[in-house]
């Protein structure tokens, strides 16, 4: 508090002193802010559409199994058969193109835009909720969000994919075969990748969330960058900016199932993550703190 | 203007409400507010008038700082808004342009969510307060209803019980008894009555005059982006046309007619025996003591004061169009 606020504090009629602020403010804010997103019922609906996935493509894959139309398929779909703990990345790259983004969009578009043509924003802002913290609980809540269908997919396709096919020792890309243990331990690190990989969806989700107050503008055009920055990344033309693509590096995920995993494959994944994380996370949060209110 | 309630010291109080040259010019270039000057003394309940579209819920959002004034500024509840947003707006409720909820949660789980947003809201006593609000606003028995399933006049009601969720030193209400139904109407104007007298500042803003003119201390009228007069009613009404209507007796008629235009009272009109004319800046009690000291019967002596609906639609015209 400056010299000047406490002179305003000490002038008559100024408000009675601001009762100390009962702890834990911003875990109040976030967990109701959870409880908003999680509890909607669109959102449910969203989670088990996409647990579905793995239990459709088990499904197939395990009716279709030594036919003679079993071959083919997504990427790793033919090891799916061999080891249940294949269609947990079968499924996750299956959804990566188009489900996950279009989800990841949905939520992220809807954060702010969503509130902000409610009329509920206003509301909070009044509350008061300082913009930053709201909005980086809306982010914290998208996040969890977003962690919550990579997880959905992949506690969906374990359970079908042992139902199935049951869960051995894991065959690796090079032909070298480790425990069933080390598997499990392996399909974490995918399920974590995929998950950081969304990062930067969120953040661009969010920041066109403060654009707009129409939420399905946000949604779309969160979609549309995912779906232009796949096809960009399919133009060998382009390859100089491919590097930076935000959808580029998703499918590396499959170092992970190397002998010698090359964490510097990763770690580019995912600076590349870091990178759009910071340059839309900067411009979602000087739109929202600066933005009029009006709707 | 000190209001009814300023604080116990006495000294002369700082506005609840004070704007200088207050300007919103929209990208558009539409100049919305117009350089108000709105000044809203400590418990008061002030009538902020005007037709729609005339800039009263633009004036009140950068009050309440959710849209950045182009120029001009704010102290609310004496600190300048809105850097002093984080400590001023927990003692400050409001409806603005309408209330807004999450449709598919109950009335109580929308209450519950502000609370829980509310940095200084102490979750102890969550329950009693969310409780109280909604009893105060007569929707204790709808309380678990999803809000999609309230009528115009609960979701209004669902506004109010969110502005009253904290005891508040000042109440911004923009057109709350929007969709209520004449008992509705009267509950609210019963409600700000009931607040104002246990020292909350009211700042209500309608369309609609008869709605709260019985209420307020204090009125402002707004127009085309101008705020054209503000201050409580009688004074208003005073710097309106008053006249004065002298009934005296036949033989005295001419003698009182004479008297009143020496006063220096202007458009004397003959009515039977009733004398009309316009009161200007004359006090009616020198009339009284200039027809008894000139021998002249005064059988009657009524001062007529425009009605603030006179005022008002003199100052904002009359008709369906809105300002714009």
């Amino acid at each position: 508090m400056s010299l000047a606020d406490l002179a305003a504090a000490e002038r008559p009629g100024a408000p009675a002193e601001t009762p100390a602020p009962p702890r834990g403010a911003f875990g109040r804010l976030l967990r109701s802010e959870l409880r908003l997103v999680l509890g909607r019922r669109r959102n449910l609906v969203l989670l088990v559409g996409l647990a579905l996935v793995p239990v459709l493509l088990g499904t197939v894959l395990f009716v279709t199994r030594d036919t003679a139309i079993s071959a083919g398929g997504p990427p790793f779909v033919d090891r799916v058969t061999g080891n249940g703990l294949f269609l947990v990345l079968t499924a996750l790259v299956a959804c990566l193109p188009l489900l996950l983004p279009l989800v990841i969009g949905i939520v992220s578009g809807d954060a702010v835009a969503g509130e902000a043509q409610a009329g509920t924003l206003r509301y909070l802002l009044l509350l008061p909720v300082p913009r930053t913290r709201l909005l980086a609980a809306k982010a914290l809540a998208v996040l969890v969000f977003a962690a919550c269908t990579v997880l959905a997919i992949a506690l969906s396709g374990l359970v079908t994919g042992a139902a199935y096919f049951g869960i051995g020792d894991v065959t690796l890309l090079s032909g070298d075969t480790v425990s069933a243990a080390e598997g499990l331990a392996r399909t974490a690190g995918i399920v974590a990748y995929v998950g950081l990989s969304l990062t930067g969806l969120v953040a661009l989700g969010l920041f066109f969330s403060t654009l707009t107050e129409v939420p399905v503008a946000a949604m779309a055009a969160t979609v549309v960058v995912a779906i232009v920055s796949g096809v960009l990344d399919a133009l060998p033309q382009l390859s100089a900016i491919h590097g930076a693509l935000l959808t580029h590096h998703w499918l590396d995920v499959g170092e992970l199932l190397r002998t010698q995993i090359d964490l510097g494959v990763l770690g580019q994944g995912l600076a590349v993550q870091g990178a759009w994380v910071a340059i839309f996370g900067a411009l979602a949060w000087s739109r929202f703190t600066t933005a009029d209110v009006s709707s | 203007m000190t209001g009814p309630s300023a604080p116990a010291d006495g000294t002369a109080a700082e506005p609840a409400v004070r704007t200088r040259g207050l300007t919103k010019r929209f990208r558009s270039g539409q100049v919305a507010v117009d350089g108000i000057d709105l000044e809203v003394p400590h418990g008061a309940i002030y009538g902020f008038l005007g037709p729609n579209g005339s800039g009263k819920t633009t004036t009140l959002r950068m009050v309440l700082g959710l849209v950045s004034p182009t120029s001009g500024t704010t102290t609310l509840l004496g600190e300048t808004m809105p850097g002093a947003g984080p400590r001023v707006l927990p003692h400050v409720g409001a409806l603005v342009e309408g209330p807004a909820f999450h449709p598919y949660l109950s009335g109580r789980a929308n209450l519950d969510r502000l609370d829980a947003a509310d940095a200084t809201a102490d979750p102890r006593s969550r329950d009693l307060r969310a409780a109280a609000a909604l009893e105060r606003v007569g929707l204790g028995a709808a309380a678990r209803k999803p809000y999609r399933q309230y009528s115009l006049g609960m979701k209004q009601r669902l506004g109010l019980a969110a502005a009253l969720l904290r005891p508040r030193d000042l109440l911004v209400l923009d057109e709350p008894t929007n969709g209520l139904d004449p008992q509705g109407t009267r509950e609210v104007r019963h409600l700000l009555r009931e607040l104002a007298d246990a020292g909350t500042t009211v700042l209500v803003s309608s369309h609609l005059l008869g709605e709260i003119e019985q209420v307020c201390t204090h009125v402002g009228v707004m127009s085309r982006g101008r705020l054209l007069v503000q201050g409580p009613p009688e004074q208003l009404a005073t710097d309106g046309e008053s006249t004065v209507a002298v009934t005296t007796t036949a033989p005295c008629l001419d003698g009182a007619t004479q008297l009143l235009a020496d006063l220096g009272l202007t458009g004397v009109r003959r009515d039977g025996r009733t004398l009309t004319a316009r009161l200007g800046m004359v006090a009616p009690e020198k009339i009284s003591a200039a027809m008894v000291g000139a021998g002249l019967d005064l059988v009657g002596l009524e001062v007529r004061r425009p009605r603030l609906e006179t005022l008002f639609v003199e100052l904002t015209g009359e008709g369906f169009d809105v300002a714009r």
